[in-house]
């Protein structure tokens, strides 16, 4: 079995702002740190515990973005992925979560997949329009929130949580599942997993190499367009007070003061 | 000319979802309403469509649309779209709603803006407000001729009321192919969690990193239930494994707007403060004074949450009883 996993690089959620360039109009991804996004560690774990159990099979990280996006794959391939495919090409610059699911579909399309894992949403963008886009110039079913993935001979089989409690979902293979985040324990690299990352198969895509017209993709083939960037409305500042030993009483002094008890 | 707006109308258990009636109010503000309502129930629903905004119903009573999942839904949507090519369909943000959005703009060419806090029509089209970071606020728009999909956040507007409208409605006898009959429903299982439901509940207290360990999240817990309130919490310890994705309050989780919210140990990412700004009193216990919650803050406490949770449990039982 060919599995995927989509990844993606990410400004460090931990100390990027998501600040836009006001020129470009685009998330601002330099001066900060990139990371692999952390979502996507899951969904890594995820997808490393089912190959487990299905024996003779492949994994494989596929992600899109500027060069140094390799990084990011690096750390997917140091978790336990097999192999990793990096599609970058300046056209791909400003892409919307279509013309991405575009790229990353040509590639699960040339490679064969079986399986395709997803996280929800990404860390930055956070549309979750990416995996449902895939699915759909696949034509192959999307199974999503997926908290339990099991295969069951030509089936998946997930549970997926929904608002009131859970789903027990199938579907035929190939299929794109997503993971609800929190879902699978994370596995870290260890010092062995990343010394063998650097020997594992990387490949580099551009769109040359897909055949997509650079026109259907980037700021060109994006359907949608910024018109303008404006100032949120702030909250009033509140009282902002060190705990001095009666936090306690200041909370249910204000929680009183407004009849909130 | 006046702008045809639809609005996907949601079923869950036979009866339409809050947030696609509110969706449906504001489409009525903005021109002519619209909505599509598919699934077993669906006859019975449309009926009620127009007291909240719905001008037109498009009809589909199949099960079909509560089987399978997805697909049905684009299929048919699909097909409308093309013969009727309304301004805009607008999508309230729900885990089956955005799984058809995204397919259905692959498979019509449609745009798509997803989060929308707000949307008006201009002389050059339709313009979405989207809260991007805690900073700004971006208006997008579809430039292309064609529907527009738009997905939009939940809670943002609220739910209107058209007395005496009453909707046409127009019946859809196509059935829905094979192929489009494959995400299937096995069983659903409605988990009842004790308390009030994160959403409606008219008190929030939500957990982070600031709690130092799993074990600590009861102290959240505890709070919340001594004020009759529901428990949250951060993406951080969602993604960490601590608790269900249920229970993650933000922008990729559940937006909340209860009464009072108390964020405690939560420094506040973007990404949660956008699910819980709108809250009326906000008050926030960390031990960084630099922490970005504090500035949504109507009360703020420098301190440690695991120290202070439980003085004010005890000190909330204390003046209650």
């Amino acid at each position: 079995m060919k599995i995927f996993v989509c990844i993606k690089q990410v400004p460090d959620p931990n100390t990027a702002s998501n600040k836009l360039d006001p020129a470009t109009k685009r998330l601002v991804r330099t001066g900060t740190s990139l990371v692999l996004d952390p979502g996507d560690e899951s969904t890594i774990s995820a997808a490393i515990k089912l190959k487990n159990t299905v024996g003779n099979s492949e994994l494989i990280a596929v992600s899109m973005g500027p060069a140094s996006a390799q990084e990011a794959t690096r750390r997917a391939l140091a978790m336990g992925v097999d192999r990793a495919i990096l599609v970058t090409d300046p056209a791909l610059a400003g892409s919307d979560a279509i013309g991405t699911a575009r790229v990353l579909a040509a590639v699960l399309k040339k490679e064969g997949a079986d399986l395709i894992f997803c996280s929800t949403e990404s860390t930055d963008g956070y549309t979750g329009m990416v995996p449902g886009g895939i699915a759909e110039f696949l034509g192959i079913p999307q199974l999503t929130f997926a908290r339990e993935i099991k295969i069951e001979g030509s089936k998946a089989v997930i549970k997926r949580v929904i608002p009131k409690g859970y789903q027990t979902v199938e579907s035929t293979l190939p299929a794109v599942v997503t993971v609800a985040s929190g879902s699978f324990d994370a596995i870290y690299p260890t010092m062995k997993g990343i010394m063998g990352a650097k020997k594992k198969p990387f490949s580099q895509m551009s769109l040359a190499d897909l055949g997509i017209d650079a026109a259907l993709v980037g700021e060109a083939g994006a359907r949608e367009r910024v018109l303008t960037i404006g100032k949120a409305e702030a909250r009033a500042a509140g009282q902002i007070i060190k705990d001095d030993g009666n936090a306690a009483q200041k909370i249910a002094d204000f929680l009183q003061r407004y009849q909130l008890l | 000319m006046t702008n045809i707006i639809w609005v996907l109308v949601e079923l869950d258990n036979g009866t339409p979802v809050r947030s696609s009636l509110e969706v449906l109010g504001k489409a009525a503000k903005l021109g002519r309403a619209e909505a599509v309502v598919l699934g077993a129930a669906a006859a019975d629903v449309a009926a009620t469509l127009g007291t909240y905004g719905a001008e037109k119903v498009y009809v589909h009573a199949d099960a079909v649309y509560d089987q399978y999942l997805t697909l049905p839904a684009v299929e048919t949507l699909s097909s409308l779209l093309k013969r009727h090519n309304p301004a805009a369909l607008l999508l309230a943000t729900t885990y089956d709603l955005r799984d058809i959005a995204a397919r259905l703009s692959v498979r019509n060419n449609a745009g798509l803006i997803t989060d929308a806090t707000d949307l008006a029509f201009g002389d050059d089209g339709l313009k979405v407000s989207v809260p991007w970071g805690g900073e700004n606020v971006v208006t997008v728009t579809h430039p292309y001729q064609g529907t527009g999909i738009v997905l939009t956040r939940p809670k943002a507007f609220g739910l209107e009321q058209y007395e005496g409208r009453t909707a046409e409605i127009e019946q859809i006898n196509t059935s829905v192919s094979g192929a489009a009959q494959v995400i299937k429903v096995i069983e659903t299982i409605e988990v009842k969690s004790e308390g009030p439901d994160l959403e409606e509940a008219t008190v929030v207290v939500s957990g982070g990193r600031g709690l130092g360990k799993p074990e600590n999240f009861h102290l959240v817990e505890d709070l919340a239930g001594a004020l009759g309130g529901a428990p949250g919490a951060t993406r951080a310890i969602v993604d960490a494994g601590w608790l269900p994705y249920s229970y993650q309050v933000g922008q990729t989780g559940k937006t909340v707007k209860p009464t009072l919210y108390i964020a405690a140990g939560i420094s506040g990412a973007i990404q949660h403060l956008a699910g819980m700004k709108g809250s009326k009193y906000i008050i926030a216990i960390n031990k960084d004074e630099h922490a970005p919650v504090f500035s949504v803050a109507d009360l703020g406490i420098i301190g440690d949450a695991v120290n202070i949770l439980p003085q004010v449990t005890q000190e909330v039982k204390r003046r209650k009883a």
